[in-house]
């Protein structure tokens, strides 16, 4: 078996995902190669070599694959797949943009979003928004899988593979790119981050976010929301953690003013520890927090910054 | 311009699921269905282009059981001009359906094509993406704006970490995110009205398109469940566990 996993890049850095999504193609076993495309790649094949397992990192640097848009980059995959035996890629918005067009060019099925590799054609994924596990075999010659970073620990960084460059140049009058707004923090990303702190409806407007970031900067977290706070307004789309969202499972995520509506825990579920802050002490989130605490937010957000 | 919209009959998103007991599937028997939520997006956001006069025709498909033409006729009641059902009993999967969707395309020949970007029960989040391949199309996915000009389509698409806009040519495949629109309800009078409007049905042979797939579903469970912990009276008592007990801080 031989293996392709299409890398996430950051700002033409290596993307932290893609260390877990080599954690996934181990666990299927085969030779692994890994492909970087994007433009000014700087020093992302070198962090790949780097991954545990990797037998060869393939760079294809060219202006045609910068912003990663899904028409290069699903017919660069389909130019480069040959005798690759299965193609993964994190369940990331490239990722998802990218890997159906390979699929359907070749014919084949694409597994969304798996969550355990059972054998090299049976894997398990998550549907119904996670309140359901299906097990599915493939018969596809060619698997095309999308990868949920969060349910393989990452490689480490102590390999040493070769790096080659890939001469392979698609043409792409269709599609252009105009503007990204990426939101700037000095927090961590809210896919990786050990620890998240999240806020609901409880927190009664955007401006009260704010009583979270204090906390979030004392404990290196990332700072989330419920889709209730996205959809009024308080805060951006990028910040939703649930089934529409994005999913995460840090170390410990602390809930605060969030209901536990079912969209929401379909996001943070698989998370070590839940720490839940409500005034309600019937909320659904106490269901599945490790620690609850019944309490006023505006009292108990000020008083918990100030004794960490 | 012509739109064509795609949509999916699916459990209703307020529904707790069951897995069957023998683990073959989920339980669907007597279960609320609706349109799926991405679906209705795309709805809305082809009938505000026509409502604009950017478009001129709205289209709705739908490939399912006889039962999806419930879908169908929501979307008539929401504001599409015609419908056609390419009827099924089969499971459908992403590739089988993005075949289909293919062929309407070369039929139809629409300047813009939207889809939900994923069906809310097997959440592949596929077949936008797979459509847009086998139709030589662009894609603009996870729409959160869409912008007709001239023979181009301006999308802002919801990615990891912000927002990013791309520039199509026309014809384009877009799929919606929640944040593109909130869809209208459709109201009695158009309910009555969308009885009356056309509805096309076909099956997948008249395509020529093979509906089985080769993946199958070997089983379905729940996931394991978490137990609720404990209450804690104080911020220092959480401190304290957190600390010494979890030790996660």
């Amino acid at each position: 078996m031989s293996i392709l996993v299409l890398a996430d890049l950051h700002e033409g850095q290596l993307a932290g995902a893609t260390a877990h999504v080599v954690a996934a193609a181990h666990a299927i076993g085969g030779d692994i190669d890994v492909l970087i495309a994007g433009e000014g790649v700087q020093a992302a094949p070198d962090a790949a070599a780097k991954l545990d397992g990797v037998n060869k990192v393939r760079v294809a640097d060219n202006a045609v694959y910068a912003h990663q848009l899904a028409e290069p980059m699903g017919a660069l995959l389909v130019e480069l797949v040959g005798d690759y035996t299965h193609v993964l890629a994190s369940a990331s918005t490239t990722g998802k943009n990218v890997l159906p067009r390979l699929a359907a060019l070749k014919d084949v099925s694409q597994l969304s979003d798996v969550i355990a590799v059972e054998s090299a054609d049976t894997f398990k994924r998550s549907i119904y928004a996670g309140n359901a596990i299906a097990t599915v075999k493939s018969d596809d010659t060619l698997k095309v899988l999308t990868v949920r970073t969060t349910a393989f620990d990452a490689v480490g960084d102590s390999g040493s593979a070769t790096v080659e460059a890939v001469d392979v140049v698609i043409e792409n009058t269709q599609s252009s790119f105009v503007k990204e707004e990426l939101a700037q923090s000095d927090r961590p990303e809210l896919g990786g981050a050990k620890v998240v702190i999240s806020g609901g409806r409880g927190m009664g407007n955007g401006d009260n976010f704010k009583l979270l970031n204090g906390i979030a900067d004392k404990l290196g977290a990332a700072v989330g929301a419920s889709r209730a706070v996205v959809d009024a307004g308080f805060v951006p789309n990028d910040m939703q953690v649930g089934q529409t969202g994005k999913i995460v499972a840090p170390d410990l995520y602390i809930a605060v003013g969030i209901s536990g509506a079912i969209q929401h825990l379909a996001g943070m579920k698989d998370s070590k520890v839940i720490v839940a802050i409500n005034k309600d002490d019937e909320a659904p989130i106490f269901q599945v927090a490790d620690y609850g605490l019944v309490g006023d937010l505006f009292e108990i957000l000020p008083e918990l910054e100030s004794k960490l | 311009m012509k739109i064509l919209v795609a949509v999916k009959r699916v459990i209703d998103y307020n529904v707790k699921i069951r897995v069957k007991a023998d683990h073959s599937d989920v339980d669907l028997t007597n279960v609320k269905m609706a349109m799926n939520p991405f679906c209705e997006i795309a709805v809305e956001e082809a009938v505000r282009l026509k409502e604009k006069g950017v478009a001129t025709e709205v289209v709705a498909v739908s490939i399912g059981p006889k039962a999806a033409q419930e879908q169908l006729r929501t979307a008539l009641a929401l504001g599409a001009d015609r419908a056609l059902h390419i009827e099924t009993d089969e499971r459908a999967e992403s590739l089988a359906v993005a075949k289909l969707l293919a062929k309407v395309v070369d039929d139809e020949q629409p300047g813009l094509v939207i889809l939900g970007k994923q069906a809310i029960d097997t959440d592949n989040n596929q077949t936008g993406q797979m459509l847009a391949a086998l139709t030589n199309l662009p894609q603009g996915t996870f729409a959160s704006e869409v912008a007709v000009d001239g023979d181009k389509v301006n999308v802002t698409r919801e990615i990891d970490g912000g927002l990013q806009t791309i520039a199509l040519t026309l014809p384009a495949i877009v799929t919606t995110d929640l944040r593109l629109n909130e869809p209208r309800y459709a109201k009695l009078p158009d309910i009555m009205k969308a009885k009356k409007k056309p509805m096309d049905v076909k099956t997948p042979a008249d395509y020529g398109v093979e509906v089985a797939s080769k993946v199958s579903l070997l089983k379905v469970e729940s996931p394991a469940e978490r137990k609720g912990g404990v209450k804690v009276a104080s911020v220092d008592e959480l401190i304290d566990k957190l600390k010494n007990e979890a030790k996660v801080l």
